[in-house]
């Protein structure tokens, strides 16, 4: 079949700055560059650019321009470039169209709607340089009141607390599984979480042997594909979450289809080697909240009620409605992931259109949570396109105790959100478990650039707070006092439960 | 002049005040009259503006002591009634009047106040399976939420709070307020920057015997405010004082904490200075800031807190406000400013000045001592 | 306003002040500050030299936007900023003071038979404070120096937290003579300039800020400091006895202390 399809880039060169040094050529792994040898130049199959800007970056002379193909479809507001390659693509393949990464579409953004408080003469700003900012929290399950022991003119704790994750600062590292990305992601990962005093959730797929020394910085995941999951794996971390979904495609399973499956990743996921490893879209033993609180006292019995117990789920509809039956089923942690989360692999219709924003989704289960009464014995933790350390402070205003960030982290690292992780052929190295191209993402480095980058989301995140005279997080917990809407109607802001600015 | 603020919106700005707080107990139980504390609030003058002052007085009502003596401030005549229907189904009345005043030059356009000498009916009582304090709580939530243009300004047995708009020797001269004897009174002189005019708004703020004098500003009143709305407390009188009241009377009275130890859960350690700890004393502090997170308060503030038998002084962890104490003889003095304090007792035996976020306690009777060192001051009666 | 040069015909004022040769006692009792205020520039204007007030109970700003030579001896216990803005004069307080004692001082001299509250010294530009007890919170933020106009302060007992923040300049010195252990923390923080010297140690130190070796030339600075003090507060100061003891010097790392932060 003839494809009518246009390529969505053209690559131009500056042939006059080209000094045929080739690294354009070994760097690309869509095979878009190759040496003419009759002519002595290199030249490009634009059909094959995505876009990923890995020549641009390594082109020592600043050669390639990638530009979005002038031929495109008359401009219409309503049947969209990609609307109308999307269904020219599906005419020749027959398949559902994949895409990686979040969601790219222009929904309203309610983080960008929501502005912060500063202190002005009634209440001092702090300076976080010179005067200490508290941004330490923990996670778990917490008594409504505790027990005293008196003994003379001696006190202490007679209640026995449930186990809590200790964070230094209130961003952990998503779930990305082995597999979707590599272990180089994985080791940098991990590392920065034990340099940053917070903690890396390993995914899905399992743990790998090599980083099990780090046990006490790793939330492992049970999800619905039970991968890697044995006695020792739930015991390896310092907590387990059960994965219900996940922001970028709720209800449905996961696929890691088996070009990815390589030897390492089959002993890991314990499945053969080249089979493809299929999460199934529901826990296949969680059919309604009581089968959910039964996992979850399995759990706790594997573990010896050691580890706290997270769920996390993708933020739809009913969340609030969801979140006060997990939290009652004995969860001790709620993770809800927002629509914008991102993915290795997930068919577009469902990244683009299945979901809610966790702004809103997050507002509601908080607020819900209080209402019940029952807010403070869980800990909650927003995930699902966190961009910034405003969106880390909004969000812990609207409620949360802390956040989960994922395509922030591996944008640090090299990712230039380029959205084909589903090919298995990211030439930064991340979304690959090619062992050629996974090479070029160097462990070490990747670490140093996501500690670097958590520590300047702290510097930022205590300049926030002291500017708001707040010098503890858990001061800014819930606080929707410090937030005001611009640009939200009435209902959002009831929603957000946030005042306009000017009130 | 004042306006109500519209009920529809109970997430209504809050009211910032400067001020300036005052309190003095004899550590005795004598019951002194009102010159002292008056001459001491005023020669704080200038912390105040003229908008707002107040009296909570302790030891007033010898012959009802063991009722609840309810002082409420109605907008309206219309609220009155509603309030005494409310009253009728839910209490005993022994006694009710109106609070004598004195007709001012000063004091303008004041609501009505009322008091009445209560206890609950003992069906309801039992219905409800609440002890005395937990159920005045709940009908005190009632009335503030729920019946427009009544506002409960005090709850607590043998006790009151005066309070209004106008500097505090014209209200303490408009409540005749020399006509009272307590041992323990505290004081405060306001100024709002918003809604001026709002007799609500006035300190001390009162939930059954716990009063509260503020000055400064709690930047983690959303997060106080919406721990203690799950814990069946309503906010209703736009000032973020009010959830210190009702943190103590949780925390001491529901949850049985030591006071010591709720002043920590106010202004609690640092975590550094929490991990530096004995592993009992980390382990306890840890619990206490974790479960109680939100009712840690945030920003600059120095509070006098009285409840029956204890007046104690506290400041944020930054010391970010002034607060002195003062002894002579029997009386402990608690205020903002020295001078103060110099004012009414030239001759102190002992002056100091606590430590950010350190707790001054004067206790009544020494009935069960907790003394955790270097949290607390004890003031020793001779 | 008040014209206190015809005091005699002035009977509203009459009964606060009495006058002698350059000398003026002054009752404040009732007076408001800024009447108290006026009554000391007038006085100062018409010549007298000493003042001495009695009775104050919380007048503020004593000592504020004063001209020439003036000494003013206080008794009962003066209120916030007690000399703010001061300009070469000298106030002696037979008591304690309150907050911002010599906020933003240019010159002058205060001498404090007694405590004195928090932020005492606040942005202070030049002149000295000498206080016998102790002092509170946030005592020389932001001091500053320029040439040889160096502010100094020195106390006889201990302090609070953050002494010393964000200081750009001057001289600190902590006495701890009462005996009782200080546990100052946050000392030095954001600092930048200046020196502090501490009697004893000094654990909890900002991270701009670096303990140093004390030399010669400090433990002379000190010592020249210290018979000051001594001269003022008549204590048994044995000068030599506590000049054997150790003392901590505190500086700045450097004067550019926030470099790597933003970028």
């Amino acid at each position: 079949m003839r494809s009518h399809l246009l390529p969505e880039y053209i690559v131009e060169r500056d042939y006059t700055k080209c000094t045929r040094c080739k690294v354009c050529i070994e760097q690309c792994t869509y095979g878009v560059h190759y040496y003419n040898a009759v002519k002595d130049t290199i030249e490009s199959k634009s059909e094959r650019c995505v876009n990923c800007l890995r020549c641009v970056v390594f082109c020592p002379k600043e050669t390639i321009t990638i530009k979005r193909n002038l031929n495109n479809y008359r401009e219409n507001y309503y049947w969209t470039q990609e609307t109308i390659t999307s269904i020219k693509r599906q005419a020749e393949t027959g398949s559902a169209i994949l895409a990686g990464m979040g969601c790219d579409k222009p929904y309203p953004v309610y983080w960008d709607k929501l502005l912060l408080n500063a202190c002005q003469v009634t209440n001092p700003p702090i300076d976080p340089i010179r005067e200490p900012i508290e941004i330490r929290t923990y996670l778990g399950r917490k008594p409504t009141k505790i027990e005293l022991e008196l003994n003379n003119e001696d006190i202490s704790l007679e209640t026995d607390l449930a186990p809590n994750l200790c964070v230094e600062v209130p961003i952990l590292f998503a779930a990305m599984s082995y597999g979707a990305v590599n272990l180089n992601v994985h080791e940098a990962l991990v590392r920065a979480a034990v340099e940053c005093g917070t903690y890396f959730n390993c995914g899905e797929g399992g743990l790998h042997p090599n980083l099990r020394k780090y046990g006490n910085h790793i939330i492992v995941q049970v999800a619905s594909g039970r991968f890697g999951v044995d006695l020792e794996y739930l015991n390896a971390g310092a907590a387990i979450e059960i994965k219900i979904g996940q922001g970028a495609k709720p209800g449905i399973g996961g696929h890691l289809p088996g070009e990815k499956v390589s030897e390492d990743i089959a002993m890991v996921r314990m499945i053969p080697a080249g089979t493809d490893a299929l999460s199934p879209a529901p826990h296949h033993d969680i059919y309604s909240i009581e089968d959910l609180r039964q996992l979850i006292y399995a759990l706790k019995e594997a573990t010896e009620y050691m580890k706290p117990i997270s769920v996390k789920i993708a933020a739809v509809h009913n969340s609030a409605a969801i979140a006060s039956g997990i939290a009652r089923a004995g969860a001790d942690i709620i993770v809800i992931d927002g629509f914008r989360g991102s993915t290795g692999a997930a068919p577009r219709v469902i990244r683009d259109n299945v979901g809610i924003p966790i702004e809103l989704a997050l507002a509601s289960v908080d607020q819900r949570l209080r209402e019940e009464g029952i807010r403070d014995e869980v800990s909650i933790i927003a995930s699902g396109g966190i961009r910034s350390s405003a969106d880390v402070v909004k969000a812990i205003a609207l409620g949360a105790d802390a956040v989960y960030i994922g395509t922030a982290a591996l944008v640090a690292m090299g990712c230039t959100l380029c959205q084909r992780c589903y090919t298995g052929k990211c030439p930064w190295g991340i979304a690959t478990s090619n062992p050629e191209i996974a090479k070029r993402l160097d462990s070490d480095d990747a670490y140093r650039r996501v500690v670097n980058f958590m520590r300047a989301w702290s510097i930022e995140i205590k300049e926030m707070l002291g500017a708001m005279g707040i010098d503890s997080i858990e001061s800014l917990r819930g606080n929707r006092e410090q937030l005001r809407g611009v640009g939200l109607t009435e209902r959002e802001l009831r929603i957000l439960g946030v005042k306009i600015a000017g009130e | 002049m004042y306006t109500e603020r519209s009920r529809k919106n109970l997430y209504d700005d809050k009211i910032f005040s400067s001020c300036a707080i005052f309190g003095m107990i004899n550590l005795k139980g004598e019951r002194f009259t009102s010159k002292k504390p008056v001459r001491a609030v005023s020669c704080m003058r200038e912390r105040g503006n003229g908008l707002g002052g107040g009296f909570a007085i302790y030891g007033i009502y010898p012959d009802f002591k063991d009722t609840y003596a309810f002082h409420v401030m109605y907008m309206n005549t219309r609220a009155k009634k509603r309030v005494e229907r409310f009253l009728t189904r839910n209490f005993r009345t022994l006694l009710s009047e109106e609070i004598p005043t004195e007709n001012s030059n000063v004091i303008l356009d004041p609501p009505i106040f009322w008091r009445y000498f209560l206890e609950p009916l003992p069906p309801r009582l039992k219905d409800e399976r609440a002890d005395g304090d937990e159920y005045v709580v709940n009908k005190v939530m009632k009335i503030n939420a729920k019946i427009r243009g009544a506002y409960v300004l005090s709850s607590g047995k043998d006790m009151g709070v005066f309070k209004g708009v106008g500097f505090p020797e014209d209200l303490a001269e408009f409540f005749r307020l020399d006509e009272y004897k307590g041992y323990m009174w505290i004081c405060h002189a306001r100024f709002p920057t918003n809604t001026p005019g709002w007799w609500g708004g006035a300190h001390p703020f009162n939930i059954v015997d716990w009063s509260v004098a503020h000055n400064g500003e709690l930047s983690s009143y959303g997060t106080n405010r919406r721990y203690l709305e799950m814990h069946g407390y309503k906010c209703t009188m736009h000032t973020d004082t009010e959830v210190i009241a009702y943190a103590f009377d949780l925390l001491v009275r529901r949850h049985r904490i030591p006071v010591e130890l709720a002043a920590k859960v106010l202004a609690p350690p640092y975590w550094e200075e929490i991990d530096a700890m004995e592993p009992r004393k980390r382990l306890m502090f840890m619990a206490l800031r974790q479960v109680y997170q939100s009712l840690m308060m945030n920003g600059p503030f120095s509070v006098v807190v009285a409840h029956h038998g204890e007046l104690i002084g506290l400041t944020d962890r930054k010391k970010l406000r002034p607060l002195v104490m003062g002894v002579e003889d029997n009386v402990l003095y608690i205020s903002s400013e020295e001078a103060a304090i110099r004012f009414i007792s030239p001759n102190l035996d002992k002056i100091m000045r606590p430590s950010g976020g350190e707790i001054i306690i004067g206790r009544l009777e020494r009935s069960r001592v907790i003394e955790i060192p270097t949290f607390t001051r004890m003031v020793q009666i001779k | 306003m008040i014209d206190i040069l015809n005091m005699s015909e002035t009977s509203e004022y009459t009964e606060h002040v009495i006058v002698e040769d350059n000398r003026a006692i002054i009752n404040v009792e009732g007076l408001h500050y800024r009447q108290l205020n006026a009554l000391l520039r007038a006085l100062s204007a018409r010549g007298i030299k000493t003042i001495e007030i009695h009775n104050v109970y919380g007048q503020r700003y004593i000592g504020t936007g004063l001209k020439g030579t003036l000494d003013i001896k206080v008794y009962g216990i003066p209120g916030n900023d007690l000399g703010a803005f001061m300009n070469g004069q000298r106030i002696f307080v037979y008591g304690n003071t309150q907050d911002g004692c010599g906020n933003t001082m240019n010159d002058g001299l205060i001498v404090i038979y007694g405590s004195v509250g928090d932020v005492a010294g606040y942005a202070m530009r030049g002149g000295k404070i000498f206080i016998r007890d102790d002092a509170g919170f946030r005592v020389g933020v932001h001091m500053k120096e320029y040439r040889d106009k160096k502010p100094i302060i020195v106390i006889g007992g201990k302090t609070g937290d953050f002494l010393g923040e964000y200081m750009a300049g001057g001289i600190i010195l902590v006495l701890n003579l009462r005996g009782k252990e200080h546990s100052m923390r946050f000392v030095g923080v954001g600092m930048h300039g200046g020196v502090i010297y501490v009697r004893g140690k000094a654990k909890h130190v900002g991270k701009e800020a670096k303990i140093a070796d004390v030399n010669e030339n400090d433990l002379h600075l000190i010592e020249g400091l210290l018979k000051e003090f001594s001269e003022y507060f008549n204590q048994d100061v044995n000068v030599k006895k506590i000049m054997e003891c150790k003392f901590t010097k505190i500086v700045p790392f450097s004067h550019k202390p926030y470099g790597k932060l933003y970028g």
